[in-house]
């Protein structure tokens, strides 16, 4: 069940798509030269494919296992771990005061695939330590960066995020756990947390917990949630490890998937409180949540895009071995089932959608650096405000599409996909977390209608649609049916996302129920055409490469039809989707509750 | 501990294809790579480094993009990369290629002695396995071909110990230093190139030495001029006709199939069944 990462894919992209040539020039990217870029990406790739890739099917049957507190990582994690933190990989994307390697965004991002496609349960720790020290950078008081960050970063230490409680998932507000200033500047942190990634492990000698928890006098709800830093074993001033904190893995979840990961409940104060530190100031913890949210959802987001890849190769090696049935079209020769028409239907759509994704995904995370290192200020406000916009589609469109060719990888394998020892399976369970965790789709969509188009009267949007439109100048000079139907079904998909736009954009503040059950087909729309948009440009690139006999021409023509598949199988959507943002949501409130 | 790995950049044999007409190698598109052998001998040398220190410099012949394979070493631990490269060297066979490599190699035992070679057992695309043996030869270095493992090294004594690969079992050789060793493949794996590596391999400037900085002055022994070795003719080896046998078992349970198989081999090997009898368990 091996996994390659697709760098001829990766490449292409982040040259012709993403820009890799222009962040070379922005500030504080100057080692990120072509040479360092090809060794990390081919570095990653055997790291992923050799070390990652064959613990994935170990960590789905032999599972993260919990007993009497301490949790128990499955076979092979822990070696692969550290050999992960000591070759430098934890850090790649991590300020270089701490110890890290400062990689753009871009770059990391492709890594991350690999780590994900690889074994999505190990990639875990690794993202959510970064969350952790993200948090720490964003708000941690020097002191904190000192005693912390290092170790974190190095991966020498691991961190977690503790925001949901049993009665506190999506809804933060609710949020109990309570934190009591101990009288030196330290609090004591008392209740409950669930769905804790990581949150005790057997990787490493300690664990950083940032933890949302309401001091005694902080106001109702959303206004009054801080955040703070609770190590598993308190931290010397010297930096070594002192007593073990008041903290108590209780379980770890029996899940659907992604089982070599433990998602563990932790217990806060037992035995009187456990010693936890104030990071930023008081009852703004929820605000810093989101400053980060981006990042994280943008990461989620790439789960969805990595488990299509590894689907995808996994179901072409079986549709290449599999002899099934001769020819349609005649002959009586047998024939491997990639040669049946639906077959091929099959594994284009999951080709063309997952390389949408990527296109779509490393795109937004070229904004994410031009955002955070451009020079000019017009173009780093237009950057952020692009990449606003965009992560709810990343996160939300790319794991409901990676569910969906997930399923068609199952599909493709037939009864053999059912199968748990076919290893296809593994997929299809562990993809579905992802449009739960880090904010549902429902949630993506709601902050899509809402911050994202309805605050602003749809005007980010609109200026991605006028984005959009200006491409066709350049579609407008390729000849070849593939190009022309391109530009045509991008035009209609184009002028659909304005109309369910806009729609929004109206009707947010009249009629928000009927809005809101829109919003997901709203999301699915716009991740469409997105998708469709960049699919186009990567049929521009290839052709201009062709014309120039720039580079492996199989791959270019491939390129060329996966995009043309793409404007007929999935952009041709974008309409029926926009009718249903318009005049879908009173179907969807129509029947009395009492009905269903 | 000084140790110079010698390496060749070298098309992925893995994806060249053979024009089916003019039986020439079809190099469009396909990626230069390290020479697969020489990482084994590569990662070895590294291996001694960790163990009792020094250092270890990459060194190559070829065309100027044979540099990215040198830094490729780097990005592994070698400390220092030195391309060897001359419009003059074309056209080399392994006896050119060997005398080049040895004014090279001598040129860096001057700035700082060096105690042993390394290569690996032979090419993916030459396939000689001559030019490690050729630079021992020249450079008067005690030679170990295929060797599998090195077991011990004595510095203060200058000896050091290692497994031969030879037929019918291994051969445990010492010898004393400064020695050339070609190491075989499958003997060790290479590691991971750490991210503080990858970033040094980036930023280290390689050594470009051309015929004159690589201490050469006699022209008439390198490139193709030094290369006695002609290739006459290439051709693609014609499939044997040989008709196939269809065996009729007597039932379809494996065993069935499996007793069909042995009871045709002994048959027709009379003798096949004492001598598997008399091999010892």
């Amino acid at each position: 069940m091996s996994y390659r990462a697709p760098l001829q894919d990766m490449r292409f992209v982040m040259q012709e798509l993403a820009g890799l040539d222009r962040l070379a020039s922005l500030p504080g990217f100057g080692d990120t030269g072509g040479e360092v870029v090809d060794a990390v990406l081919d570095e990653a790739d055997r790291f992923a494919s050799d070390i990652l890739a064959p613990l994935n099917r170990i960590g789905d049957t032999e599972r993260a296992r919990w007993q009497d507190g301490v949790v128990t990582t499955p076979p092979g994690f822990r070696d692969a771990y550290l050999r992960f933190a000591e070759n430098g990989w934890n850090g790649i994307g991590c300020d270089p005061e701490y110890g890290g390697q400062g990689m753009p965004k871009l770059v990391t991002t492709a890594v991350y695939e690999m780590w994900k496609a690889a074994n999505l349960s190990f990639s875990l720790c690794p993202m959510l330590t970064s969350g952790a020290i993200e948090a720490l950078m964003l708000r941690g008081s020097d002191a904190q960066k000192q005693m912390y960050l290092h170790n974190m970063v190095s991966g020498k230490w691991t961190g977690t995020m503790n925001l949901t409680e049993s009665q506190a998932g999506s809804d933060l507000a609710a949020v109990r756990t309570r934190a009591v200033p101990a009288g030196d500047g330290s609090y004591r942190l008392t209740g409950q947390k669930i769905f804790i990634t990581y949150g005790e492990h057997d990787y490493t000698e300690n664990i950083i917990h940032l933890v949302l928890a309401r001091t005694p006098d902080a106001p109702e709800g959303v206004k009054g949630i801080s955040l703070f830093v609770a190590p598993k074993f308190l931290v010397r001033a010297d930096g070594s490890l002192g007593a073990r904190n008041d903290i108590r893995c209780l379980s770890i979840e029996h899940k659907l998937g992604i089982h070599g990961s433990p998602t563990c409940v932790l217990s806060y104060g037992e035995q009187g409180g456990a010693t936890a530190y104030l990071v930023g100031e008081e009852n703004r913890g929820l605000e810093y949540m989101f400053i980060m949210m981006n990042a994280a959802r943008f990461a989620v987001g790439l789960e969805g895009l990595a488990i299509a890849e590894r689907a995808y190769q996994k179901a072409v090696q079986y549709a290449r071995e599999r002899i099934q049935g001769t020819d349609i079209a005649g002959g009586k020769d047998k024939v491997a089932i990639v040669r049946h028409p639906d077959v091929r239907r099959m594994l284009m759509r999951m080709k063309a959608q997952t390389e949408a994704m990527r296109a779509v995904a490393y795109v937004v995370a070229s904004a994410q650096d031009a955002a955070s290192r451009h020079p000019d200020a017009g173009e780093r406000a237009r950057n952020q405000a692009f990449v606003d916009l965009m992560i709810p589609i990343v996160k939300g469109w790319s794991t409901e599409t990676g569910n969906e060719v997930a399923s068609l990888g199952v599909q493709v394998h037939g009864g053999m996909g059912f199968i748990e020892e076919t290893g296809t399976a593994q997929f299809f369970r562990d993809a579905r977390i992802t449009t739960i965790y880090e904010g549902t789709t429902a949630i993506q969509a709601n902050d899509l209608i809402g911050r994202k188009i309805g605050r602003d009267g749809g005007r980010a949007l609109a200026a991605l649609v006028q984005e959009m439109r200006a491409l066709d100048v350049d579609l407008a000079t390729l000849t070849g049916a593939d190009a022309q139907r391109m530009r045509a079904l991008l035009a209609r998909g184009v002028a659909a996302l304005e109309r369910g736009g806009r729609h929004v954009a109206e009707q947010y503040g009249k009629n928000i129920r009927a809005v809101a059950a829109g919003s997901v087909p709203l999301l699915q729309l716009m991740g469409v055409v997105c998708g469709g948009w960049q699919m186009a440009r990567a049929l521009l690139a290839a052709q201009r490469r062709l014309a120039a006999d720039g580079g492996d021409r199989g791959f270019l023509h491939a390129k060329i039809a996966t995009a043309r598949f793409y404007a007929d199988h999935v952009l041709v959507g974008a309409e029926a989707l926009a009718e249903t943002v318009i005049d879908g949501g009173d179907a969807v409130l129509a029947m009395d509750e009492a009905a269903f | 501990m000084h140790i110079v790995v010698c390496i060749k950049q070298v098309p992925d044999s893995a994806q060249i294809r053979v024009h089916p007409v003019t039986n020439t190698i079809m190099r469009q598109g396909v990626p230069a790579i390290v020479n697969p052998y020489d990482l084994f001998a590569l990662e070895e040398a590294l291996r001694l480094k960790d163990r009792h220190g020094g250092r270890v410099t990459v060194l190559t012949m070829g065309p100027p993009q044979a540099e990215d394979a040198l830094r490729k070493c780097l990005t592994f631990g070698a400390d220092e990369a030195i391309l060897v490269t001359d419009r003059a060297f074309a056209g080399a066979d392994t006896l050119a290629t060997s005398y080049a490599l040895a004014a090279a190699i001598r040129n860096i035992d001057r700035d700082a002695a060096v105690d042993l070679v390394f290569t690996g057992k032979q090419t993916i695309d030459g396939d000689t396995a001559q030019v490690g043996p050729g630079i021992a030869k020249r450079l008067d270095l005690q030679l170990l071909t295929y060797v599998s493992r090195v077991e011990q090294v004595d510095i203060a004594q200058r000896r050091l110990r290692v497994q031969r690969r030879a037929e019918g079992g291994v051969q445990v050789l010492e010898t004393r230093l400064p020695c050339l060793i070609t190491m075989l493949e499958g003997t060790n794996e290479m590691r991971f190139a750490s991210m503080d590596n990858m970033f040094r391999a980036a930023r280290c400037a390689v050594r470009i030495w051309d015929r004159e900085a690589a201490g050469i002055s006699d022209v008439s022994k390198i490139g193709l001029k030094g290369s006695p070795t002609v290739v006459s003719k290439v051709f693609a080896p014609q499939a044997r006709a040989r008709r196939a046998e269809l065996i009729e078992a007597e039932g379809d349970a494996p065993r069935d199939l499996a007793l069909t198989l042995i009871n045709k081999l002994f048959t027709r090997n009379p003798k096949l069944r004492d001598a598997i009898v008399a091999q010892p368990s």
